[in-house]
């Protein structure tokens, strides 16, 4: 969904001012074949996003049951309320926020850190892309899985190695104060790859005569990135951290994977909570309100990106 | 863990081309069409058939020692009925194994017998997505109400109808090291634990065996564990006939004095340094073994680590320290069928003939600590000589299940919230009075949602 906004817009106008033919205008034409290209975009898009929406939003007002048919008895806003007066959901939209807080300074700095070394190496340019991207296209039970290996007491990789360093490690995933740290660092080597990628094109398109210029004109090389490279990838870094904190704050996969949430719920996120409540606890309704809720908190997160971009588009232009 | 069948995506999906791709999809399209009746995985799941309608499927929660003895239960049950064929799945226990039994059956997919914790089965026969078990098809394979552990038989009874069988029962037991007992002079001249009975005996005995073993007397985990702590509270709760929930979990009829007794003394327990105030569950086990500790309370199903690990130690009934009517915390596994729109009476005759055959493999099961709700086998001479084993069978037959109610049951929000909180009075981080309030608080919030079922 983010990544169409990517795109350039097409150019507008393309065809050329049209013949005149039998068949009306030829505006009315194009808009005709236009929609035809949209239509099946558009019919999959209201047919399971946003009429499941729709339904969501109605279920939220409902104590709807999963295993009842039906919408059940109207609650009007007593989900909501309940749900907002529920330490347990609070407590799991922090560990969402304190996620994104975790992983989205590390994956943006990070990514441009790499990005700017694997486009300095001389050879094997190649290699190094594929190291970086390598993680980010396994599924992310597998990612759990090789982290939880990693994660054993005593016997896992990393405990063996700094126990040949003399450094007793923490519990990773068992204790409360470490387990979303632990599932952060696992993320940032998983998703690295993405925005590394996103600041490797973003690299690509700075014209290389304004460094020839800078080194003529006596700039060192840590001088060229701060004054040349940072400021021309401004536009790269909006988007890295803007579609950086949605993918965080959507996280669920690896959290569920890794700890079901635990220990003593210190890593679920919002998300796993209304999966609790909605599938484990069958109540659909009360998971439809938190959902709701959640939304709100998504689109505040995309809001501010799509008045950032348009800050930066206006500056541009 | 089983491996799932490979999918045909499993080598070099990613290399797929395009054309390649095409080609498999316009393949797969034709074998759902045409091959609706053929058993392949991918052919079922694209036009909503059984996966092989010979075949049953499957589902338990047992991992460990548990997990080993169900599959050479399965291997009995494969090489008695050769034409059966059998696929079993584990899934981790707790929440995510009912939610997805709940979802498969739900989305008309269930497995054709599961296993449930009893106190797990009342909250899926409410959202209606068990079978009924009726006494004739029963009767057919000489399962008999009569041959079944009667409290576990009843308890799992709702209406008066029959949805699951008792496998087994899961008693919260005392295990005791001997050497520390003997040395602490709390064991008679056959080396078996002489009875404890009443608060004074209960912490005499703890002292005792402190002194024996030079660290505790007893071990109990209760840092990030809610299970054991509620196990202790339910198990002297109901010694003195107490109730936490009624009407389905509605109402909350906790009895402020009966709590205040019971907590007060688990809080003495750690207190007096009788039990240690941080103590996790693998802590727990590995303090017991290690003979710092002259008991250990928990659930019998840590019979194999101590056989394994060579401690000298046995087993008894958790002792009746308050006094009432005997009673101890206890669930059953079971065995259900999930409601299939599909079922034939075929179906129905072959996870009978499983379920039984399960049964009839009580001795295996009986191993790992679990008291058989197979009368036939429990009776049986070769159970009497099972040792510990037959030393706490007996409580059994006094189990007090956890109170009926959506939200509560093994593995439960109702345990984690009630488990927590006695584990913090255990810990010596609040005081009797205050838990009371707390729970009562907390249980309150879940007695008055509107229950889904």
């Amino acid at each position: 969904m983010t990544t169409t906004e990517m795109t350039a817009p097409p150019p507008r106008a393309a065809i050329p001012p049209a013949e005149t033919t039998t068949t009306g205008s030829p505006r009315v034409a194009n808009r005709r074949v236009a929609l035809g290209f949209v239509a099946p975009f558009v019919v999959l898009y209201l047919l399971f996003v946003i009429l499941p929406a729709l339904y969501g939003l109605l279920m939220s007002f409902f104590d709807t049951s999963l295993v009842k048919s039906g919408l059940g008895a109207f609650a009007g806003f007593g989900n909501y309320t309940e749900v907002l007066g529920s330490s347990d959901f609070w407590e799991s939209m922090w560990h969402t926020v304190l996620f994104t807080i975790l992983t989205t300074p590390p994956l943006v700095i990070l990514s441009l850190f790499f990005a700017l070394l694997a486009e300095r190496a001389a050879h094997g340019r190649w290699f190094f892309r594929l190291a970086f991207f390598a993680p980010y296209i396994l599924p992310s039970a597998v990612m759990a899985l090789i982290w939880i290996w990693i994660y054993t007491p005593t016997l896992g990789l990393l405990d063996s190695a700094l126990a040949k360093i003399n450094i007793t490690a923490p519990a990773w995933l068992g204790d409360p104060n470490w387990a979303m740290t632990s599932i952060a660092m696992a993320t940032v080597w998983w998703t690295l790859g993405f925005n590394f990628v996103l600041y490797l094109a973003g690299l690509q398109e700075i014209p290389r005569e304004l460094y020839e210029a800078a080194a003529i004109d006596g700039a060192g090389p840590w001088q060229q990135i701060r004054t040349i490279t940072i400021p021309m990838l401004s536009r790269t870094t909006t988007l890295v951290v803007v579609l950086q904190v949605l993918a965080s704050l959507k996280v669920f996969d690896q959290m569920y994977i890794m700890t079901a949430g635990g220990p003593n719920f210190s890593t679920r996120p919002a998300l796993e909570y209304i999966y609790d409540i909605g599938f484990t606890d069958y109540r659909v309704g009360a998971a439809a309100a938190a959902s709701t809720l959640f939304f709100v908190l998504v689109l505040a997160a995309s809001s501010v990106w799509l008045i950032l971009t348009r800050r930066q588009e206006r500056l541009a232009s | 863990m089983t491996e799932a069948p490979r999918s045909p995506f499993a080598n070099g999906g990613l290399q797929m081309s395009r054309r390649g791709f095409l080609g498999s999809a316009a393949a797969f399209a034709l074998a759902g069409g045409v091959l609706s009746g053929c058993s392949s995985p991918v052919g079922a799941g694209l036009v909503g058939t059984a996966i092989d309608p010979g075949t049953i499927q499957y589902w338990n929660l047992f991992g460990g020692g548990d997990g080993i003895r169900m599959e050479d239960m399965e291997a009995g049950f494969e090489k008695a009925y050769p034409k059966i064929g059998l696929e079993s799945v584990t899934l981790a226990w707790g929440n995510p194994y009912y939610t997805k039994l709940s979802l498969a059956t739900i989305g008309h997919k269930p497995p054709s017998v599961a296993i449930s914790h009893l106190t797990r089965m009342k909250t899926l026969v409410a959202a209606d997505l068990l079978q009924e078990l009726r006494p004739d098809d029963l009767a057919r394979f000489g399962m008999t109400a009569d041959k079944f552990n009667q409290v576990a038989w009843k308890a799992g009874l709702v209406n008066g109808k029959v949805y699951a069988l008792p496998l087994d029962t899961h008693p919260y037991v005392c295990f005791y090291n001997t050497a520390v007992c003997k040395k602490a002079g709390l064991l008679d001249s056959d080396g078996v634990l002489k009875p404890i009975e009443g608060q004074q005996a209960f912490l005499d005995a703890l002292s005792r065996a402190k002194q024996a073993s030079g660290q505790y007397g007893a071990v109990i985990p209760i840092t990030n564990e809610v299970a054991t702590p509620w196990r202790i509270f339910q198990s002297l709760y109901s010694q003195l006939g107490g109730q936490v929930l009624a009407d389905n979990g509605t109402k909350i009829v906790l009895d402020d004095d009966k709590a205040q007794k019971v907590l007060t003394l688990l809080s003495t327990m750690s207190s007096k340094g009788l039990i240690p105030s941080i103590m996790d569950y693998q802590g727990s086990v590995a303090l017991f073994a290690s003979g710092k500790s002259g008991f250990l309370f928990q659930g019998e199903w840590e019979i194999t680590t101590f056989q394994t690990a060579k401690t000298p130690f046995s087993m008894a009934p958790f002792p009746n320290v308050m006094g009432g009517k005997y009673a101890v915390q206890a669930d059953s596994h079971t065995l259900v069928l999930p409601k299939n729109p599909q079922q034939t009476s075929d179906g129905l005759n072959r996870s009978l003939t499983f379920a039984k055959s399960l049964l009839d493999q009580s001795d295996t099961w009986a191993q790992g600590g679990h008291v058989p709700a197979w009368l036939p086998y429990r009776d049986s001479d070769k159970f009497a000589k099972l040792k510990p084993q037959s030393y706490y069978a007996s409580a059994a037959d006094s189990a007090a299940y956890d109170p009926e109610g959506w939200y509560s049951g093994s593995g439960s929000d109702f345990e984690i919230v009630i488990g927590s909180i006695i584990g913090a009075v255990m810990a010596g981080h609040s005081s009797p009075q205050s838990a009371i309030g707390e729970i009562r608080k907390k249980l309150q919030v879940l007695a008055d949602t509107a229950p889904p079922i």
